[in-house]
């Protein structure tokens, strides 16, 4: 999976979540989830859906990786070479 | 009770309704009480017209299942009614306004002195404080806004409106209705040409009013404890490597698991203060308070949460979140809740000390899930703490029955595993 597929579902998962929010606008260094106010269900959410869209399941313990676009995205990465 | 008589349907002929559902509500003898529907099914026809007195027993509605087959009619229930609702008692002589309505008056801030009542007998109906609460800015409902796009044949309306509308050739989807849901009420259908929909509550002038009375009536306690959240989260983090991303259990489900046992076996806390009285809940029926993106509170209630086991509970607050952020909520769980548990976590503050929601006695709080420092044996370790908060009304009850339930949801969370299968008796714990 290339960066761009993987920040694609990503971004992809996350308006699924939270439709009102705005993902791309979100710098990737950035806070994500006090950018676009998600809470811990909405992050369980954003993981389910990337999991249905690409297969890749994140382990709890990863969620720190989880915290702006960048990292989310190169975690993505990783497990998808993995 | 040996008759009843239908005050208000909060459903329309066409509608599609799931097993729970209120679809009118009844005045009987002692009190008035929400029909529910125990099948789902569409609503074919109404067999009893508002204001018809009828005996127990009667079929109020047809319903037809999904197969076309005809589902047995939801009639008038026998005694003990389904919803426990305190004593009628008698402003004026003649004049009935049941505990709920007078409720949902003071939840609007309307005065009930000077209403015409509308229904049976010149009852005040809900409808009657509804509209007179719609009609003088600004509005404060508690209810959330109801989406606003119906196709023709499922627009909530009573028979009456529909009656009404069909002669005067009004488009019922014109109509704004001013009923539970926004159901069309006969009052609401004009003599013909387009209602002016009346402006939707902001959500801030609900949340104020909800706040404001809170503070101005109810002597608040606030009590503070801190947790030791070390073996619910390795007991989870050991529950779901074992399971798929979709069935992951989070802290906040086992938080809400804990505080509904600890309620159920501290019924002080749990229930209403009405009347200069407490009236205990039946169950536990747990108000959870979710915040609305872009701005906005709903805590709508998880049903009977003391009996739920850690999945259950998991799944019914994704459900609650999920839908009180798309505004789907149903009319039942709004008003339902015998405590409320709120929950500023994840990453917000250490604590929140609440305002708790009228008539309730009690509020739970959460803060975010910390490392911190905790002597234990002498020595210092860092533990996954968590501040729980109670904030009590002191009418109804003292501090020492607050420091109980936290304390319970304490010991319970130093064994999350003992909280399945849930305990058939709360004296248990």
């Amino acid at each position: 999976m290339t960066p761009e597929e993987a920040r694609a579902v990503l971004v992809a998962s996350i308006q699924q979540v939270a439709p009102e929010t705005d993902p791309d606008s979100v710098p990737g260094d950035a806070d994500l989830l006090d950018e676009l106010e998600l809470d811990s269900m909405d992050v369980l959410n954003v993981v389910v859906a990337v999991h249905d869209r690409c297969g890749l399941e994140i382990a709890e313990r990863d969620y720190p990786k989880l915290l702006t676009l960048d990292s989310f995205t190169d975690h993505l990465v990783t497990l998808s070479e993995a | 009770m040996e008759h009843g008589t239908v005050l208000e349907w909060l459903v329309g002929v066409g509608d599609l309704v799931e097993r729970g559902d209120v679809i009118a509500i009844v005045d009987t003898e002692k009190s008035e009480i929400e029909v529910e529907v125990w099948q789902a099914g569409t609503v074919t026809e109404f067999l009893v017209e508002i204001g018809q007195e009828v005996p127990v027993g009667t079929p109020l509605a047809r319903l037809s299942t999904q197969g076309g087959v005809e589902a047995p009619p939801p009639g008038l229930p026998a005694p003990p009614a389904p919803v426990a609702v305190p004593a009628v008692h008698e402003e004026h002589p003649g004049r009935v306004v049941s505990p709920l309505v007078r409720r949902r008056a003071e939840e609007l801030g309307v005065d009930l002195e000077h209403l015409v009542g509308t229904g049976p007998r010149e009852a005040i109906t809900r409808a009657d404080v509804e509209r007179a609460a719609s009609a003088r800015p600004p509005l404060a409902s508690v209810s959330p806004p109801v989406d606003g796009i119906r196709p023709a044949r499922l627009v909530a309306a009573s028979p009456q409106a529909r009656r009404l509308a069909g002669e005067r050739g009004v488009d019922l989807r014109s109509i704004a209705g001013t009923g539970p849901g926004g159901a069309v009420l006969a009052a609401d259908v004009g003599e013909g040409g387009a209602a002016v929909p009346p402006s939707p509550p902001s959500p801030r002038a609900t949340i104020a009013a909800l706040m404001a009375r809170s503070n101005r009536e109810i002597p608040h306690f606030h009590l503070t404890l801190d947790l030791d959240l070390g073996p619910t989260l390795t007991w989870l983090a050991g529950l779901n490597q074992q399971r798929s991303v979709a069935n992951r259990i989070l802290p906040a489900a086992v938080l809400l698991q804990a505080t509904a046992r600890a309620v159920a076996a501290h019924p002080e806390a749990n229930g209403f203060w009405v009347d200069d009285d407490f009236r205990p809940g039946e169950g536990v029926q747990l108000g959870v308070a979710v915040a609305l993106r872009g701005g906005g509170l709903v805590a709508p209630a998880i049903p009977d949460a003391d009996q739920l086991d850690t999945d259950q509970t998991m799944a019914a607050l994704r459900d609650l979140v999920g839908r009180a952020r798309a505004r789907r909520m149903r009319s039942r769980e709004m008003s339902t809740a015998t405590i409320t548990v709120t929950n500023l976590g994840d990453r917000g503050v250490d604590s929140v000390h609440g305002v708790i929601h009228p008539p309730q006695v009690g509020l739970v709080g959460f803060g975010r899930i910390t490392e911190r420092p905790l002597v234990v044996d002498g020595g210092i370790v860092a533990r996954s703490m968590v501040t729980a908060t109670f904030a009590g009304d002191h009418r109804a009850l003292d501090g020492h029955e607050g420091a109980r339930v936290l304390a319970t949801i304490d010991r319970l969370l130093r064994n999350p595993a003992k909280l399945n299968p849930p305990s058939p008796d709360p004296e248990k714990l």
